[in-house]
This record gives C-alpha cells, structure tokens and sequence, in this order.
C-alpha cells in the first residue's frame, strides 16, 4: 500500500505551462521531497496528486488504481498545510476527526485513533481547546494529526514548516523524521528549502521550470548533480559556477566547484585571489575571493583569521570539480 | 510611544468630534420622539422642550392604533425586510463563493454584471416591474416587495461578498474538500462562518432602505392588507391637515423593530471568530 506513479502528467493554467510532462515513480513507504525554486511547479504537482487540481493530462496512480477522477477525500491521502488551515470554529479533537466522521466511522473508532494520535504529538492536554488557543508549532502538530488520524496511505505535506520559527522548524523536522518512522508511510513533502530536503528525504526530486532536473538521494544529487540546475541549487554556499573557457577548459562551458572543496594558501596554490568578504560561523569560515576569473567562494571548516585585501591561493581539491556542456548537462570524466 | 498615543488631549479631541456628530445625528430621531409624547397645540408652541406634565399626551399613539391596522403594517414591514434579507444574503454569499472560488470563462465579466445594479438604480425599472407584477398576478402581495428587495440587495451584496471571500484561506477550503466535505458544506460550514462580519455589514446595508422605502410599497402593493409601516404612516399626511400626533408617533414606533435587528447584526459585527485560524 502506498505506492504513487504519475505518467507524463501536464498541467497548464490558460496558456501558461505549469508542470511539462512529469513521470515519476514512490516506492511503498518512501519519504519522497520535492524541492525547486518558487514557481517551479512543486506546490501544483501536488495539488494535483491529491486531487485538489486536475491534471490537463497525464496519469496518477495511486496504490496502482487511477485515481485522475477520484475525488481527493477518496484517494487515501491526507494532506498538511503551510498555513495549517485549522477549523477555526471546531476544537482541535472535532478537527482531527471531521474526515472520520465525514467518512462515515463509528464514534468509538475515530474516539480510539485521535487518542493515538494526540498520543503521538503530544497533543492530550489541548484536545478540547480551538485552534486560536494555542500556538503555531501545536496547530501545526494538529495539522499534522488530522493527517494521521486519516491512516492515509499517502501523507502530503506542503511546506509545513515554513510559517515556524527556526527552533520550532528543526524540532517539527525531527518529529516529522519520527513519524515516518513509527508510521512507515509513504510521505511526499514540498519545500523549497534545501536543508530539510536533505535531511528528510529518502529521495529528492528537484524540480525546474515545470520538469523533473533530477531525482536521487541527497547524497547522490550532492555528489552527482546530472545537471547545472542540480549543481548550482543543492548545497549551500552555492556551488561556484565559473566559465570553462576563463579556466583554460576548451570543452566544458561551465565548471563547477563546491566551496568546502577549495583548500586555500597563503603561498601557492592554482588560482591567485583578493579576499573581497570573510563570515565566521564558528563550525565554518566562509571566504569570498575575487580572481581574475571573477568571485570564487570558499568554505573552511573550522575557525581562520583572514584579512580583507590578503591576497590568497586556493586550489580545487582533485576529482571533486564538475563539468558541464554547452546544454548544462554533466561531461561524464 | 504609548503614552503619545493616549495622550488626554489628543483622545479628548477625538471623543469630542464623535460626541458632536453623535448629537448631530440622533437629534432628528430625539425630536422625534420627545413630541410624539405631546398634544398637538406643545408641538407647534414649544418644539425643543421636553414633554411634563401638561404638555404630554398619548394621543398621537391612540390614533396610531385606532386608527389603520398598525400591527398588520408592522407585521408585513417584518416579514418583507427579514424574508428579503434572507433572501439577499443566501443568495448574494452563493453567488460570491462561486465567482471567488471557481475559475471558469467569462468569471470577471458576471461578476461585473451582478455589480451593474449598484451603478443603476432599480426604480428605473419601476414601470417594467409593474408590468411584470401585473402580468404575474403578484400585486398587492408581499411577494412583490420582497422579489424586488431581493433584487435590489443583491449586487451591494455581491460585491462586498465577493471580496471578502477571496480572503478565506484556499488551504482552509482545500482541508475541507480532503476532509471530504462537499462544495456545499464547505460554503455552509467553512466560509460562511468566516464572512459572518462581512454578512452583518451587508445585512445592515440592505435593512435600512428597505424598512424606510416608500416607493414600491406604494406602486407594488398599496392594498390595506399589504401596507408596511411606511406606507401606513402616509394616511396621518393630508394635502391639507397632517396628524403630526400621529405621525410621529408611528415613526417613533417604526424605529423599535429596525433598532433590534441592528443591534442582532451589529453583535456579529464586533465578534471575530477566525483569529488563529491561519497562520
């Protein structure tokens, strides 16, 4: 149970092509997250495995059943909220159990599963409580209780912790990694921010102007990106992008370089540079240079004292540098 | 900052001008009722002055009750305004929910059109409407009046409806339909207790005219039976002698029953449910 396959699915608002032929397959109990820039189509891809936007064609499985003119209450999916979007009217018990008792269950069952849920998040104390009493993390643990009590074969999440403080958006992540856990659920997480992709996801896929760039496991899109969109978007800093033609490199257009792959020297090294801009974060130092190549980023693990105007060498530590062709995809070495 | 912001003087300014209009506008209504409580000779002679002893006199209101069916009037005033407020706010929020809700060809352009009746008024239609009432048999009903109320409350309504639908959450909505509520539990049970603000101010905008409007009861349905309180009043004002007694006083008591809705809908007004449903 739980398996989604969607084939070649299209979306389009009037003239505007939204998502552009979309194939992709989630195994059974897969953390599945998509990420992309704004506008890249994730958030509309899901709408549209849950059923809340048809798709101008294409195919969604779900569990192996079409599922394109099954309403979203009937897909087995359940779906939390960027904005939580709380019954404002109900308590936070009648809000996990409307879809129950919409669905038809028995009093005493869907009594039995909010109890297992409230037990899960932590949520006892506040069952009788509306949702304007309480505070952003518990709504959105609410949000994600109504999700649970669903047993969903299907958890779609859009952006839940992006309205969250950053203390309460790593401990929501954790409680999220928990869940799926304890539930083993297939779970499809939307987000644009790449941290809790990575750490979150048994698979990434990365999205772009409406197609799939690349889909992997975080550590397969760190160390093989497929394309200049993937090298540039996963990792942060930023990935240094530089013309392979400034480099001496007559066939790749662009090369790529992750900072924390850059050991500098004050004596000798490949490429000479001024330092424009250091940030100390403490576990790392961040260093930009200007070269002749233009700005190189470098991240030092550790503390270091560097000048502004020092002039540096930094050298690219070997294999650890990416090509890419004149179509932004990757020159295999 | 706190302290500029209440400052006595400052505030003691801003309660001043509201005082000053609050008299202003109530002292048409105060006059109203201070000489409905005198006899005739007290209204003309003194016309500020407060009713005592010798000056006050139920007689406007004898008149008012003897005179006329005044409960009926009441009555059909009542049932017209309620009935067609109920109509304009069914309506008007489905009409609303659909245009803010739903995308589909030619959406901008119907929501203009049901906006159109704010710009025209309907009397222009009156003839038209006479036409229509006669040919349908519906003169001299109550029907007649509350059809034409409701047409006439439904594009204000429309409007400010529609708006203020726009701000419901769509995640919200988009629980709902997961949670497997249909389109219309959705409108009935999400969003409607959302715009009940926004139901209120409507409910007010439409009352008023309709309780007060003399023309159409007039044209639509001047039979004793379907008189409203308005039209009723006019029997007191003679070309040549008018019952100021009596006028008075059905108007002082036409106030009461509009009095009460508003203070209902006005309840609604200042109540805010939605805080902490989103974000």
């Amino acid at each position: 149970m739980g398996s989604l396959k969607i084939e070649n699915i299209r979306k389009s608002f009037g003239h505007v092509d939204v998502l552009k032929g979309i194939d992709l397959e989630v195994k059974d109990g897969e953390f599945v997250i998509f990420v992309g820039p704004s506008g890249c189509g994730k958030s509309t891809l899901l709408r549209v495995i849950a059923g809340l936007e048809d798709a101008t064609s294409g195919e969604i499985l779900i569990d192996g059943k079409k599922v394109n003119n099954t309403p979203p209450a009937k897909r087995g999916i359940a779906m939390v909220f960027q904005t939580y979007a709380l019954y404002p009217h109900l308590s936070v018990r009648d809000n996990m159990g409307l879809g129950l008792k919409q669905a038809g269950k028995p009093t005493e069952e869907i009594k039995e599963r909010i109890k297992v849920a409230s037990g899960m998040l932590s949520l006892d104390d506040y069952l009788e409580r509306r949702p304007s009493e309480l505070s952003g993390g518990q709504r959105q643990r609410v949000a994600i209780g109504r999700a649970i009590v669903r047993e969903p074969q299907l958890f779609l999440f859009d952006e839940p912790l992006s309205n969250l403080d950053a203390a309460l958006r790593v401990n929501t992540r954790l409680e999220i990694a928990r869940l799926h856990r304890q539930l083993k659920a297939t779970m499809i997480y939307v987000t644009h921010d790449q941290v809790e992709a990575m750490t979150l996801a048994d698979k990434i896929v990365v999205l772009n102007k409406g197609r799939i760039e690349q889909v992997g496991s975080p550590m397969e899109l760190y160390n093989s990106p497929q394309t200049l969109f993937v090298a540039g978007f996963i990792g942060s800093p930023q990935m240094n992008l530089i013309e392979g033609a400034k480099l001496g490199d007559a066939t790749a257009k662009t090369v790529g370089i992750r900072p924390e792959h850059i050991q500098v020297s004050n004596t000798s090294g490949t490429w000479k540079g001024g330092v424009i801009h250091v940030e100390h974060l403490g576990a790392d130092t961040i260093i930009y240079l200007q070269t002749d190549f233009g700005p190189l980023t470098v991240r030092l693990f550790g503390e270091h004292q560097y000048e502004v105007d020092q002039v540096l060498y930094a050298t690219p530590d070997a294999g650890r540098t990416y090509r890419f062709d004149d179509k932004d995809m990757i020159i295999k070495a | 900052m706190a302290k500029a912001r209440t400052s006595p003087l400052r505030s003691g300014f801003v309660h001043l001008a509201l005082i000053i209009y609050t008299l202003i506008a109530l002292f048409p209504v105060f006059l109203t009722v201070i000489n409905s409580f005198k006899d005739r000779a007290s209204i003309f002679r003194n016309p500020l002055g407060l009713p005592d002893a010798k000056s006050f006199s139920l007689v406007g209101y004898e008149s008012v009750l003897k005179q006329g069916d005044f409960t009926l009037y009441f009555q059909n005033s009542l049932i017209v305004t309620s009935v067609s407020i109920f109509f304009v706010l069914l309506f008007g929020a489905m009409a609303a929910f659909a245009l803010s809700e739903y995308r589909f060809r030619g959406n901008a352009l119907t929501g203009l059109y049901l906006a159109l009746g704010i710009m025209i008024p309907i009397r222009l239609g009156t003839v038209a409407i006479l036409q229509g009432m006669v040919a349908t048999g519906l003169v001299n009903t109550l029907t007649a009046l509350i059809l034409v109320y409701t047409a006439q409350g439904l594009p204000l309504a429309v409007f400010i409806l529609t708006e203020f639908m726009r701000t419901v959450s769509d995640d919200l909505k988009n629980a709902g339909r997961i949670d497997g509520l249909s389109e219309y539990s959705i409108f009935f049970r999400l969003v409607l207790p959302l715009v009940r603000p926004a139901m209120a101010t409507v409910a007010v905008f439409t009352m008023i005219p309709i309780w007060n409007d003399l023309w159409f009861p007039l044209i639509l349905a001047p039979s004793d039976a379907t008189k409203t309180v308005t039209l009723g009043s006019q029997v007191f004002i003679g070309q040549f002698v008018t019952n100021w007694n009596a006028v008075l006083a059905a108007l002082t008591l036409a106030i009461l029953p509009v009095l009460v809705l508003y203070f209902l809908f006005s309840r609604q007004l200042i109540r805010g449910i939605t805080s902490g449903a989103v974000k």
